[in-house]
């Protein structure tokens, strides 16, 4: 009874979506008409309906219902509680679900708040919300139904990829969605304002708030996504540019440009046309990643359920959408008046020139997720990996680090170099003095070196911003801007270290042997068989010292799972100041010895810390716009008020 | 020709070409290089004293037969020994390779779960079985009259891959 009324309250929240669908659309030129007064109610009520479907859904993993499909083929009545509730949305059809549900709950909140926008901008943007919602509706409604029962209900659930039964997997796949579905916000505000060539600064200021939200959902989901692989997986690696690695990235390069290009409308009211298009691209790219890692056209290392029917559903959805979007941008672009004008050197300029970059890494990482794809069409399998990325996507990235670094410090519309020579000198000092030393001190390959050299150069701009203001009064926006760019320097810093500095150790150690890695002495002390709840595994006793200090215990497993069966090893890190140490133990050698694969990894945490303040400063700016945005429509209530008064 | 028509360009482009892979077969296997190979020469000693040995000469006359490469120690080997019975009683001459095994524990393998073959050669060193382009066992080739290789099945035989191999003799000239 309980998985029917989670099915009904969805079937209610389609039809509440197409009643907010058609009503919106006829409303765009009536927007004070009585069916204009659906349009809103509908969008909120149907949040609820989906919240409250999704919310069964939970309980129906909570409990363990055998009789619901999912659940017995996703879920486990042994299961530790909090992996039996992440079960619920880690399998296609209840992500899909909690997709629509948070997409739902977007849609609510904006019919319940956003209330700058000219009223018929906001029935167009709810109308195309609603369009974007029905597609995801009908796909989990008619090919995808979480709630489905089974003839018989199953004795046990066949378990969770053991994989997936980490703490830290089961909260990543909801971020990235946070993220995605802020983004599909942001495709309906730009369809609603190309409908009604309403673009506005007002525009922009309602879209940043859902950007700002998704992009930092998407850094965490990212910065996240990465750790895991790289402590889960055992391959000592922390991107792999695997096409559902690169299907996160894109989207996140450009939400990074939309929100950019957002603030200059906002600020300026420039960049009109380009703004929209990114809108678009931003939510096409969350498609198109959906899309490529779920119908099973590309080869991955996430196994997600493949299924090339829900591959050509997930097809036609983009094809209308997308296709749908980008030919009114291509029509509509003409008439969306361009703008402010402003000169090369100034803050937009720079903002323009970044934006341009961005979209030019996301060009190249698109065009290497899909190159093998272009192949396969004339029989020919390749797989594209570092050796593409990683030199390619620096041709554009350093021009944008430079530039990152001196953008913060123009003027709007017009500026002069000379004016900030001073900083820029000190900045560009040191990227010199840390290229000489790295090359004094040992060197290390062209990618890592600039890096190097670039994330500390841009640590210290990114602070310039804050020179000679009152620290008190600066805007939480821009503190914002200030720890995130440092945060990306951070981020870069760990990254060119490990890539320039890591050191590799495999070797077959008998137990109370040992074996070093770089300033670390690792002994085997022992080896133990270990279990479980649900697995059971031999654990190495590890005894590392760095350089001769006092030893720390560290204990890897190779695990074997057994609801089902299934072999992981469970690497370990000892975290230093300075970097981690990664071991990882495998099979016995018929000597008897066994394989220890060790890394000593310098500065490899900046990688993730980076990655966290970049989110944190999203953040930051996401409360200060928020907080001016609530001051401003204060200011505007009153005014509007003292007008009242005055004409009385 | 203005530049906002251009990702939409793009973007047609992707669909095309998505629409174009997602229509084709997706096909996972790596195909065996050997298909359409004669066999290599070989002479294999009888697997355990009940039948005797094979050699290459036993697929050469004119007769579309099976060649399964198998061993008493595998147990998709003991999944697989019903189908291959069923094989056997519709007129299939099967011809075993085993792998690295010793006579008794054939002989034990055979009593226990049913004798389909007409020849046993044994493979100790799993020469034949790496010459005829076999990474595992069970696998099963159908072998032309000529003693060509004309298909591979990988892994042990289900009881829908019965039909697929009887069809693929009667391609062969059974």
């Amino acid at each position: 009874m309980t998985a029917e009324l989670g099915l009904a309250a969805l079937w209610l929240a389609a039809a509440l979506a197409a009643l907010q669908l058609i009503a919106g659309f006829l409303s765009v030129r009536n927007p004070t008409g009585e069916l204009a007064m659906l349009v809103r109610p509908a969008a909120i009520v149907q949040g609820g309906l989906c919240a409250f479907a999704f919310v069964v859904l939970l309980y129906l993993f909570a409990v363990t219902d055998l009789s619901v499909k999912l659940v017995a083929s996703n879920s486990h009545s042994m299961k530790p509680m909090i992996f039996k509730l992440a079960g619920a949305w880690g399998n296609h059809e209840g992500s899909m679900l909690l997709w629509i549900t948070v997409m739902a709950m977007a849609g609510g909140l904006i019919a319940l708040v956003e209330r700058r926008l000219p009223e018929k901008t906001m029935m167009a943007t709810l109308g195309a919300q609603a369009f974007v919602g029905l597609g995801f509706y009908a796909f989990l409604l008619l090919s995808s139904n979480p709630f489905e029962r089974l003839p018989q209900p199953a004795p046990e659930g066949m378990g969770l990829n053991p994989l997936l039964q980490d703490i830290g997997l089961a909260f990543h796949p909801p971020t990235l969605y946070f993220g995605y579905v802020g983004l599909s916000v942001a495709f309906s505000f730009a369809v609603g304002a190309l409908l009604t060539r309403q673009v506005t600064p007002d525009f922009a200021r309602a879209m940043r708030p859902w950007v700002l939200g998704a992009w930092v959902f998407l850094t965490i989901g990212i910065t996240a996504g990465s750790y895991w692989a790289y402590y889960e997986l055992g391959w000592g690696g922390w991107w792999f540019w695997d096409p559902v690695e690169n299907a996160s990235l894109m989207p996140w390069l450009a939400a990074t440009a939309l929100l950019h290009s957002a603030s200059v409308l906002a600020a300026r009211d420039a960049l009109r046309a380009w703004t929209i298009m990114l809108g678009v691209i931003a939510f096409s790219m969350s498609m198109v990643g959906t899309f490529l890692v779920r119908s099973g056209i590309l080869t991955s290392v996430h196994a997600f359920a493949v299924d090339p029917e829900r591959g050509s559903f997930i097809l036609i959805l983009l094809t209308l959408y997308i296709g749908g979007a980008l030919a009114l941008f291509a029509v509509r672009a003409g008439s969306v008046a361009e703008g402010e004008r402003f000169s090369l050197t100034s803050r937009e300029g720079a903002l323009v020139f970044n934006n341009v970059m961005l979209c030019a890494i996301l060009g190249v990482v698109l065009m290497g997720t899909l190159y093998p794809l272009l192949t396969e069409a004339f029989d020919v399998r390749v797989s594209v990996g570092p050796p593409y990325f990683n030199p390619v996507g620096a041709i554009f990235t350093f021009p944008m680090l430079a530039v990152m670094a001196v953008g913060p410090l123009l003027r709007w519309r017009r500026d002069t170099m000379a004016r900030v020579r001073t900083p820029l000198i000190a900045v560009a000092a040191v990227i010199v003095v840390v290229l000489v030393l790295v090359l004094v001190l040992g060197g290390a390959g062209i990618l890592p070196l600039l890096g190097l050299a670039f994330a500390a150069g841009l640590a210290i701009a990114s602070f310039l911003p804050l020179r000679g203001r009152n620290l008190r009064r600066v805007p939480l926006a821009v503190w914002g801007m200030v720890i995130a760019h440092f945060g990306v320097a951070v981020a870069l810093y760990g990254m060119a270290s490990e890539t320039a500095f890591t050191k590799e150790r495999l070797a077959a150690v008998e137990v109370g042997g040992s074996t070093e890695v770089g300033p670390w002495t690792v002994k085997l002390a022992g080896v133990e068989p270990v279990a479980g709840p649900n697995w059971t595994a031999i654990e190495g006793h590890l005894q590392a010292s760095y350089d001769g200090g006092k030893p720390i215990e560290l204990g890897p497993q190779a695990r074997t799972f057994w609801a089902p069966i299934q072999e992981t090893t469970e690497s370990v890190l000892a975290t230093r100041w300075n970097g981690q140490l990664y071991a990882v133990i495998g099979n016995q050698a018929e000597d008897g010895r066994w394989q220890l694969r060790l890394w000593w990894k310098p500065w490899v945490t900046l990688i993730w810390y980076g990655g966290m303040l970049v989110a944190l400063g999203g953040a930051l700016a996401l409360v200060g716009r928020v907080r001016e945005d609530l001051k401003r429509r204060h200011v505007r209530a009153r005014i509007a008020e003292r007008r009242r008064e005055a004409k009385a | 020709m203005r530049w906002w028509w251009i990702p939409l360009g793009l973007f047609a482009l992707f669909v095309g070409l998505a629409g174009y892979q997602l229509s084709q077969p997706k096909d996972e296997f790596v195909h065996s290089a050997m298909i359409g190979k004669p066999l290599p020469s070989f002479a294999l000693e009888p697997a355990f004293e009940g039948l005797p040995g094979a050699s290459d000469a036993d697929f050469r006359d004119g007769k579309p037969r099976l060649l399964n490469v198998w061993a008493s120690w595998c147990l998709p080997c003991i999944a697989e020994a019903p189908h291959l019975e069923a094989l056997r009683d519709q007129g299939v001459e099967i011809i075993g390779i085993a792998i690295r095994d010793r006579p008794e524990d054939v002989a034990g393998f055979l009593a226990r779960h049913g004798n389909p073959y007409v020849r046993i050669g044994a493979d100790d060193l799993s020469e034949v079985m790496l010459g005829i382009g076999s990474q595992g066992v069970p696998e099963t080739f159908v072998i032309d009259g000529e003693g060509r290789i004309t298909y591979q099945h990988m892994g042990d035989i289900r009881a829908s891959d019965v039909p697929v191999l009887l069809e693929k003799l009667r391609e062969a000239g059974a």
